[in-house]
């Protein structure tokens, strides 16, 4: 699928995303994607952690050759936080040592990422990320500012427009849902967890000299991990890349991740695919019950 | 004819407003995705469907609408026309099938075997002589050999291609289905409800500027203590006799609240509430708690869950001495009625599917104690438990 970045020479011409070097994008993706871009509405982004829903706004500025602002959002978040804030303690501090420029409050108003991507010169790229994370009532917080891209700074009584719409990508890890007039705005994708073509394909864009034994045998090694049922934590897309780096940097064979080996039940360097002891002994556990089955 | 789909997703129940369905118009007004129906597939998916548990549904209702006969089963496999499928099949059956159909028990047995069979099968399935699903000698499914075989979804034999909405891969997000410890945890987040008690502990910079203003310039301090959830739950959990088959459900509810909850209090019963319940699964005999003391130990604020099937004899609710384990003197609805009074807020899971509660009289008396604030315990269910909780 992936086509190359077809970096458009006219930046007044939306280009189409269609996935970069460094990105396999599926066809639905693609799809979402320029709509998203082509109405200038956010695109909300869900997925299983390690699916590639952060990277995705990276790719989506690079492939469209646009600035990226990034604003990532914690639990302590408040919607204010992306517009601007009032700085009040330097203002404070200025004003008992008798600094001129206390009595401009517009001194005071600190840029929020929202604000810096409104402020660009050309069409920006605004990830937020992780918009779950923060208060239940943060997005109704930013209904109107996505949807009229603007805000009003009232210490200075200003209204700060977006020269150009930026495209906005928000990603949620489902941990808290997000309210209907929210999602209305915007378009919605669900990055699925990449079938075993897909996998070969992202792999293949991260290590083109991967030896081919090698890969499927990993790839199928990874999978059988992957469906061990009852796992805490299933490992995803970036753990597979972390665990090939890594076989990679020991020179594994790939005869050492074929399952059959009666000897280990564990694949090589297991720790970057299993991330705690009761999914490491429960794995060992499976694998064990499968051989002596078929024995 | 895109209002018409408009309307099916509608039917189908997924949320589409208006306002989304002019964002697809735009879009295709855009030119976004016109190529193939591949692509308007994701274009309105994207457009329409904002939560993946939807997902399944939406492929149903895209199938259906841009399928036109298959439409007939609209009732999305849950129900499906019996009237429409005998007459189909009447037309093409010859006699001799016919009379097969009779040796397997006629078509009342016919439509109901279909209807189990429906539900009790997941996944595709091809070949064999049970299930649904393509290529089989059973009466249902489509492309077999038994008279015709009663159609259902998919195409007919010889084309190949599958669509995309037909692999239905978002089954399992569907949130009337599957039920994971993580899909749990979110749903309870809900009850959340956080908080500011205890010691001041945390710098408050809002608080601070505003009293050093108010002091002219003068720093003054100011902390508030930490948020935290503070919602406390007092779970009853159904163990033993027929809770055996919905165990690991409700380990997976458990072990959900356990870590969601600051203030959790479990205690375990069988089949009904009576004067004690325990905590100890190995000494259940030997540590009991009485429910008087849970009544004066717990204020009204803490939230009760009852788990369990409610599936047993009416007179282990009604009567004095009804429980099958022990000799009780006071009957169990007067305990249930108890706890009901002390705690206003308080729901009972089922995991038993809504559909057959009706089938059960003490199902119904049990959700008559409650106030009918019984709930199934799937994710739809638990949201709707969780919202009659906040209430």
């Amino acid at each position: 699928m992936y086509s190359g970045s077809d970096q458009n020479e006219d930046p007044s011409v939306t280009a189409k995303f269609e996935g970069t070097e460094r990105y396999v994008a599926t066809d639905d993706l693609m799809v979402a994607v320029n709509a998203a871009v082509t109405l200038a509405r956010p695109l909300l982004v869900k997925g299983e952690p390690g699916t590639g829903k952060t990277q995705l706004a990276e790719e989506i500025a690079a492939a469209l050759g646009k600035p990226l602002h990034r604003w990532h959002i914690k639990s302590t978040t408040k919607a204010q936080h992306g517009l601007y804030e009032y700085d009040a303690v330097s203002r404070l501090r200025d004003s008992q040592l008798g600094e001129a420029k206390v009595h401009d409050i517009a001194n005071y108003i600190v840029k929020g990422r929202m604000w810096e991507a409104f402020d660009s010169d050309v069409q920006a790229v605004l990830l937020i990320d992780e918009i779950d994370k923060a208060d239940i009532e943060f997005p109704n917080d930013l209904l109107l500012e996505l949807d009229r891209m603007e805000f009003f700074v009232h210490e200075t009584r200003r209204l700060i427009k977006a020269r150009h719409r930026p495209i906005v990508v928000i990603t949620s890890n489902n941990e808290k849902e997000l309210p209907d007039a929210f999602l209305r705005r915007c378009f919605f994708h669900f990055i699925r967890f990449p079938d075993a073509d897909t996998m070969t394909r992202i792999v293949a864009v991260h290590f083109p000299d991967l030896k081919r034994e090698l890969l499927s045998e990993a790839l199928n090694a990874f999978y059988r991990v992957r469906d061990v049922p009852g796992l805490k934590k299933k490992p995803s897309t970036s753990e597979l890349l972390d665990w090939l780096k890594l076989l990679l940097a020991e020179d594994v064979p790939p005869e050492a991740l074929r399952a059959d080996d009666p000897r280990k039940s564990l694949p090589p360097l297991y720790g970057a695919l299993l991330k705690n002891e009761q999914d490491v002994h429960l794995f060992e556990q499976v694998m064990f019950l499968q051989r002596r089955q078929r024995s | 004819m895109l209002n018409r789909f408009f309307l099916t997703l509608r039917d189908a129940g997924i949320p589409v407003t208006l306002t989304e369905y002019l964002g697809l118009l735009a879009a295709l007004d855009a030119r976004v995705a016109v190529e193939d129906v591949d692509s308007f597939y994701y274009l309105a998916r994207a457009a329409l469907v904002k939560d993946e548990k939807h997902y399944d549904r939406y492929d149903r209702a895209f199938a259906a609408h841009f399928k036109g006969v298959e439409q007939a089963f609209a009732g999305f496999a849950k129900e499906l026309p019996a009237d429409w499928l005998r007459r189909t099949l009447e037309r093409v059956l010859t006699e001799e099938e016919k009379a097969k159909v009779e040796a397997l028990g006629g078509w009342d047995k016919l439509m109901e075997t279909l209807a189990e069979r429906l539900r009790e099968q997941r996944g595709r399935h091809e070949g064999g002589s049970k299930w649904i699903g393509t290529g089989g000698t059973s009466p249902f499914g489509h492309g077999g050999f038994n008279p015709e075989g009663i159609r259902i979804g998919g195409q007919g034999g010889g084309r190949r291609a599958v669509k995309v909405w037909e692999k239905r891969e978002f089954r399992n997000l569907d949130d009337t289905i599957e039920l994971g410890t993580r899909n749990i945890k979110i749903a309870l987040r809900k009850l959340r409800r956080f908080a500011r008690d205890g010691a001041a502990e945390e710098f408050d910079l809002e608080g601070t500027i505003d009293s050093t203003a108010r002091n002219a310039g003068l720093l003054d301090l100011r902390f508030v203590p930490e948020r935290h959830n503070a919602v406390k739950v007092l779970l009853f959990l159904d163990v033993g006799g027929s809770m055996e088959s919905h165990v690991r459900v409700c380990e997976e509810l458990f072990s959900a609240a356990r870590s969601e909850f600051k203030h959790l209090e479990y205690y375990y019963f069988h089949n009904f509430l009576y004067e004690s319940v325990w905590r100890d699964g190995r000494h259940r005999n030997a540590v009991r708690t009485p429910t008087l003391e849970i009544l004066r130990t717990y204020p009204p604020d803490y939230r009760v869950i009852f788990v369990g099937d409610a599936s047993m004899s009416p007179y282990e609710i009604m009567q004095p001495g009804g429980s099958i384990e022990h000799w009780n003197d006071e009957a169990g609805a007067v305990w249930m009625q108890r706890l009901t009074t002390r705690y206003p807020k308080h729901v009972w899971l089922n995991p038993e599917p809504e559909n057959r509660w009706d089938y059960t009289a003490s199902i119904g008396i049990t959700r008559k104690l409650l106030d009918e604030r019984m709930y199934p315990l799937t994710l739809e269910g638990l949201d709707r438990a969780i919202r009659a909780l906040r209430a």
